[in-house]
């Protein structure tokens, strides 16, 4: 039986396909299987950290101590530097995104008073504008995707307009319900596919905006070999079943 | 050769109400802790304080001597939030200058080359340029005419950096895998002061690690502190991990009572103290975890 998760993964292992040589920077659980699963099949020339300042040249499993040959060096200094160039791709999480993928991990409620901290704007600014950016929501929320987001970290395809951010590249939002796009009217998000056994009026009842919605796929399950990297090779451990139950 | 050896204490006395303040290391790695722990200690208040930040930022929101954060987040790492800094800021009591993490690097780069500003394309369109209203852009001189953000020199008063090795002349060696941006906050700052695990003969340097692991030269640096698990409970690879049961402990204790019996065990003697009370907060937790 193919999880949830198991087709999460996939549909952000779909994500690295056309990256090439480039930094990949995942954040969550499910994004890093994804992957790790596209250098494993699809993108074999994605750099890899061990989560620290290791790029390693084999694909170790997750939470287990890495006995893979490192390949490079790659501290946040250089991260930083790297993804100015526009040699990385990332996929991180949001707390709140809009329609056009505008994206918050600071803070919910008033900017000088918050009623939610989080964790800050972090890299999600420079990201935005510097490189191919896609995002991960390990639950679809009317709490998360909201008509307008408390703070703009990550930019979104409006704003990208308005300041000519010529290198903006925001494409993907794979969630535990349906992968969407930026192809609707104007950059605003469209629901790409559902994943099996959601139907489009789910996606449309738990996203606090109209979707744009015309020919909507369903999300491709595994193959089985990707079930077998995904199952024996990259999260024996069934991590990812924690980020979203079966 | 100035010897610059001094105690945490010593290099807390040196500094005054206001200033701006650099602390090295990054989320919950390689933290100059024991300072900061000086700092609570210390009268000192009203600290504007430039951070990658982990818990230096949580301890100093908990102790009130904070005016104003500059930073690009907060975080523990294994634990995601601090619980002091969130409480702060929910609060309403921080003045925060919320920039991408890249932009405090750029600002950090001005400020070390005593340049005004950088250019930098990070921050373009998002609400940073609202939550910063002197924040301004700059357009590009040359054909593409671009328009960028101009990210303000961060210049600081004075660094605090932990690293692994130095010598009591200020040469100071990392030997885990990141140096993070130590050597950088000490080159945007007027004055740089650098704890360690150990100080070391200069000759015994490169016993350690290799010519490029020494980060700071002594150009840089103003005092050197001697502090064995100075970072803790941040990690400082090799030496020691991040011990996560303590950070836990920290964590899970932020609330006001639990904070008071916190503070009283931990923080309100010194650093020898303050040791010897983590070594029995293990013994009588049973493990290291």
């Amino acid at each position: 039986m193919i999880t949830r998760a198991e087709v999460c993964a996939v549909a952000c292992a779909d994500t690295w396909q056309d990256a090439g040589a480039a930094l990949a920077s995942p954040f969550g659980t499910i994004p890093s299987i994804g992957a790790r699963l596209a250098r494993l099949t699809t993108a074999p020339d994605l750099l890899l950290t061990d989560g620290e300042a290791m790029l390693l040249a084999g694909t170790t499993a997750l939470g287990e101590e890495s006995s893979s040959p490192v390949e490079g060096w790659m501290p946040y200094g250089r991260v930083l530097d790297m993804l100015t160039g526009g040699r990385r791709r990332v996929m991180m999480g949001a707390s709140q995104v809009d329609r056009y993928g505008n994206q918050n991990i600071s803070r919910i409620g008033p900017w000088d008073r918050p009623k939610v901290q989080l964790i800050g704007v972090r890299g999600a600014p420079g990201n935005s504008v510097n490189h191919t950016t896609n995002y991960w929501v390990a639950k679809h929320s009317e709490r998360v995707f909201v008509e307008s987001v408390d703070l703009v970290s990550g930019i979104g395809h409006d704003r990208a307009r308005q300041v000519g951010a010529k290198f903006h590249d925001v494409r993907v939002v794979v969630t535990d319900l349906a992968v969407l796009d930026f192809t609707g009217p104007d950059g605003s998000m469209r629901l790409r596919s559902v994943h099996p056994g959601v139907d489009v009026a789910d996606v449309r009842s738990r996203t606090g905006f109209e979707l744009a919605v015309d020919d909507v796929a369903e999300t491709r399950l595994p193959t089985d070999e990707e079930l077998a990297l995904i199952r024996e090779t990259i999260d024996p451990r069934n991590l990812r079943d924690q980020e979203v139950p079966a | 050769m100035q010897d610059k050896v001094l105690t945490a204490d010593e290099v807390v006395a040196g500094l005054s109400d206001g200033m701006t303040i650099g602390i090295g290391g990054w989320g919950s790695r390689r933290k100059p802790m024991a300072l900061v722990r000086a700092i609570l200690r210390s009268p000192l208040r009203d600290l504007t304080l430039v951070s990658y930040g982990g818990p230096d930022v949580g301890l100093l929101c908990a102790a009130g001597k904070l005016r104003k954060l500059v930073h690009g987040f907060v975080s523990l790492d294994s634990v995601p939030l601090d619980p002091h800094f969130r409480a702060a800021r929910q609060r309403g009591e921080l003045e925060v200058a919320e920039y991408d993490e890249g932009m405090v690097l750029a600002g950090l780069r001005a400020a070390a080359a005593r340049l005004p500003f950088l250019p930098t394309r990070a921050g373009l369109g998002s609400d940073v340029m609202a939550l910063n209203p002197g924040l301004r852009t700059v357009t590009s001189p040359y054909s593409d005419g671009e328009e960028l953000v101009a990210m303000p020199a961060l210049q600081l008063d004075v660094a605090l950096v932990h690293l692994n090795r130095a010598d009591r002349y200020g040469n100071a060696q990392y030997l885990g895998p990141d140096p993070y941006f130590d050597d950088l906050m000490c080159a945007a700052a007027q004055r740089s002061y650098v704890s360690c695990e150990a100080i070391v003969p200069t000759e015994r340097l490169l016993e350690n690690g290799p010519p490029q692991s020494l980060l700071l030269n002594r150009t840089h640096t103003d005092g050197v502190v001697e502090t064995p698990n100075g970072a803790h409970f941040t990690s400082c690879a090799p030496d020691y991990g991040r011990d996560e049961a303590f950070q836990r402990h920290y964590a899970a204790s932020a609330k006001p009572e639990a904070w008071e019996a916190f503070r009283a065990q931990f923080l309100d003697g010194d650093e020898q103290t303050y040791q010897k009370a983590v070594a029995a907060f293990h013994e009588s937790a049973g493990s290291r975890g």
